[in-house]
């Protein structure tokens, strides 16, 4: 599987946000969107790159962008490890059926019943400016996120 | 707009601004960011004096602040207090002594340390209360950051994040090979 390259549509999806909420990729329109798709909730590093994320959140939203974790956990797991973690940006559940968006991004590792630890940045139009798949042991940081956000600023408008 | 860029590298130079143990001219700079809080930061903290000992003038060492104060509420307030000790040329000290009494992070406890190293204790509760260096723990946060640090500790070694595991044995390895 490879991931979706930069310049791709970003393939629209509805996913749980919490037992009884959706999300939709196309309601962020006109804002940048980072979605962090990672392998599972509770393991140690998955929590070290989403705590990062929610310290750095502030930083994200100076570029007026949304950030969205994904992951195959379903939604009362996802709502525990919000609460353990104070996580302030939602987790999506792509839970049923399992890793069907992750699939659909080339980003779900078969056989392994997980999600690769990949990061896409979707600008306002709704296409992908930047991908990164990481080695899964990795936490990528956040400094390639920023850069494609910066790259968005300065980037020439239309085609 | 694909853009492939190495993630994982230190964006700030080490220079004045930092705090350091060794020489300038010393073949290894290993950078750690940091939370006082952070349990790993802790057991990191005697594994980098064991490195430093048996690197010796070879290495440099330097600690910045990354206070992740979504999950350590004091963490941000001992960085803060670690600067306010730098500033009276004691960084060094309060950093040791933050990570030896970790479980005691409240302001009375930051203040009481500086009294304990013999620092000026009414400036540093002036210090906190002001959010004197506040801006200075933004500014490390931010480079690590801008550099990719992915949790905390983080080192890196001559500028390149270090994503091996940080045992004496690994470090010391890693410096050594760097070094020649």
């Amino acid at each position: 599987m490879t991931a979706l390259r930069p310049g791709t549509a970003a393939p629209d999806f509805t996913l749980p946000s919490a037992p009884d909420r959706t999300v939709s990729l196309r309601t962020f329109r006109g804002r940048p969107v980072i979605l962090a798709f990672y392998p599972a909730d509770w393991s140690p590093v998955c929590g070290d790159q989403m705590a990062l994320y929610n310290e750095i959140l502030p930083e994200f939203q100076r570029y007026g962008a949304e950030l969205l974790g994904v992951s195959v956990d379903g939604a009362w797991c996802h709502r525990a490890f919000t609460e353990n973690r104070k996580l302030h940006f939602p987790l999506l559940a792509d839970f049923e059926p399992k890793g069907a968006v992750a699939r659909t991004y080339g980003v779900y590792r078969n056989g392994e019943g997980i999600t690769e630890r990949a990061l896409f940045v979707i600008d306002g139009d709704g296409t992908i400016r930047w991908s990164y798949v990481s080695p899964i042991d990795v936490n990528p940081g956040a400094d390639g996120i920023l850069r494609a956000l910066d790259a968005l600023h300065t980037a020439p408008v239309g085609p | 707009m694909s853009q492939r860029q190495e993630t994982g590298t230190l964006v700030l130079s080490v220079g004045d601004r930092d705090h350091a143990q060794g020489s300038a001219d010393a073949p290894v700079t290993l950078v750690e960011y940091g939370d006082f809080e952070c349990p790993y930061c802790r057991q990191a903290y005697p594994i980098v004096k064991e490195v430093q000992g048996r690197a010796g003038p070879r290495l440099r060492f330097v600690f910045r602040n990354f206070p992740l104060t979504e999950i350590h509420p004091h963490a941000q307030h001992a960085a803060e207090a670690a600067e306010a000790a730098g500033a009276q040329g004691a960084f060094w000290q309060m950093h040791g002594r933050l990570f030896e009494r970790q479980f005691a992070l409240e302001d009375d406890n930051l203040i009481q340390y500086a009294r304990d190293l013999g620092l000026d204790a009414d400036r540093m509760a002036g210090e906190l209360a002001a959010r004197t260096h506040k801006a200075r723990v933004r500014d490390d946060f931010m480079s690590g950051v801008r550099s990719g640090v992915n949790g905390t500790p983080t080192f890196f070694i001559n500028g390149a994040r270090h994503d091996q595991r940080w045992d004496v044995d690994t470090l010391t390895k890693r410096v050594e090979s760097s070094s020649s």
